[in-house]
């Protein structure tokens, strides 16, 4: 490769000083090397750089009067996960008068809320499909207290994301009892 | 019999046109790239495995964060010259404040702001670099003065004249504010009858 200045030898033939005949093409190699690095940390960079969103949905805020109609949904479907202080995470299934499970302190990640969510996930499909309903997926209740962070909410949603809970709510209202499970140390 | 005799083919090949090639398209990802600027409220915005990146245009951020002094304070900022020449022309009618010509193609060319909008003057006219040390207040979200409720209202409609195109809301909030917070601005945000946004993010894998 390496052909930069290599001219033909000469051949000492006589006392003539002739001129060396340089060869013009120059090894581009690196260069090309070093242009397509370039490239592919910018073109990298561009488009990494911009930062991620999450798309949330909310319902509507104060519905609209006249159809004033209290969705009921079965207890046995619905999870409510409470976020307090210092990342504490409680969760039950069912009424907090008569859970099915819980209610338990549970951490956030993988080996926490996410195992649990999708076991209760795939309890619940099987007692829907039981009742015929194979589409009644897991309802989650998600109450962050005020004493939560922002980054606790964004991981809970995330873990909805993640588990593909499709149902979720977020409502910031507790009841006593509730009040007094989240806060105990 | 003649011996067939296979050619010397030279090892190397001309890198001229590679090299034009690759240097060309080196040109355009340097000027397309965008140099970051410094924000003027540094948030660390929480992580999640959403992949959806944000829109370049039509689009207003609403940051909140803490500021050096350890408050509470909320940013604005809206994507697209049009749309915040248009909002700041709308927000100087509604609260008599005027901003002329020059205001206004300076306010299109700056980033986010959080000050309330009789102290907007100021910011606009200081150089880009004093901005982030000007230790801004934050727009003004109380029940009594609620500036940020109007700036959404006046800019979505900017949006909705210029592009046509309904502006997209997103909350960039620092992972350590307090829930109260954030409801308070999905509540601004919900009065408006605006139910879908997006929450800016980091990056992470599903392995944590």
């Amino acid at each position: 490769m390496a052909e930069l200045n290599t001219g033909d030898g000469g051949g000492g033939k006589g006392g003539k000083v002739r001129s060396k005949k340089q060869n013009s093409k120059v090894d581009l190699t690196a260069m090309v090397d070093l242009a397509f690095l370039l490239i592919t940390f910018f073109m990298l960079t561009t488009s990494l750089s911009k930062p991620q969103s999450m798309d949330l949905s909310l319902p509507d805020k104060d519905p609209d009067p006249n159809k004033k109609e209290d969705t009921k949904v079965d207890e046995n479907r619905t999870m409510t996960v409470m976020l307090g202080e210092d990342n504490k995470m409680v969760y039950y299934m069912g009424l907090l008068a008569t859970p099915k499970v819980g209610p338990k302190d549970i951490a956030y990640g993988k080996d926490g809320i996410r195992r649990e969510l999708l076991t209760q996930k795939k309890a619940v499909l099987a007692y829907s499909t039981a009742l015929g309903k194979p589409k009644n997926g897991i309802i989650v209740i998600i109450k962050p207290t005020k004493k939560s962070n922002y980054r606790n909410l964004v991981d809970i949603l995330d873990e909805m994301a993640i588990s593909g809970v499709e149902t979720y709510a977020i409502v910031p209202e507790f009841s006593p009892e509730e009040t007094k499970l989240i806060d105990k140390k | 019999m003649a011996k067939i005799k296979m050619k010397k083919k030279s090892t190397s090949t001309d890198m001229t046109a590679m090299c034009d090639v690759a240097f060309l398209l080196l040109t355009f990802f340097i000027l397309t790239a965008t140099a970051k600027v410094p924000e003027a409220l540094p948030v660390d915005m929480p992580s999640s495995v959403a992949q959806t990146k944000l829109p370049d245009t039509d689009l207003a951020i609403i940051t909140i964060g803490k500021g050096a002094d350890g408050k509470s304070k909320v940013f604005f900022d809206i994507k697209g010259r049009e749309i915040r020449k248009r909002t700041l022309e709308g927000m100087g009618a509604k609260y008599g404040v005027t901003f002329s010509e020059d205001d206004k193609t300076k306010f299109a060319l700056m980033d986010d702001f959080g000050v309330p909008l009789a102290n907007l003057k100021q910011i606009i006219d200081m150089k880009a670099a004093d901005r982030t040390k000007a230790n801004q207040p934050g727009v003004p979200i109380d029940s009594l003065d609620n500036q940020l409720k109007d700036w959404l209202l006046i800019s979505r409609r900017a949006a909705i004249d210029i592009d046509d195109k309904e502006l997209k809301i997103a909350i960039k909030g620092d992972a350590k504010e307090e829930y109260p917070q954030i409801k308070k601005i999905m509540d601004i945000l919900q009065d408006q009858k605006i139910n879908s946004f997006n929450l800016v993010t980091g990056m992470r894998g599903r392995d944590f």
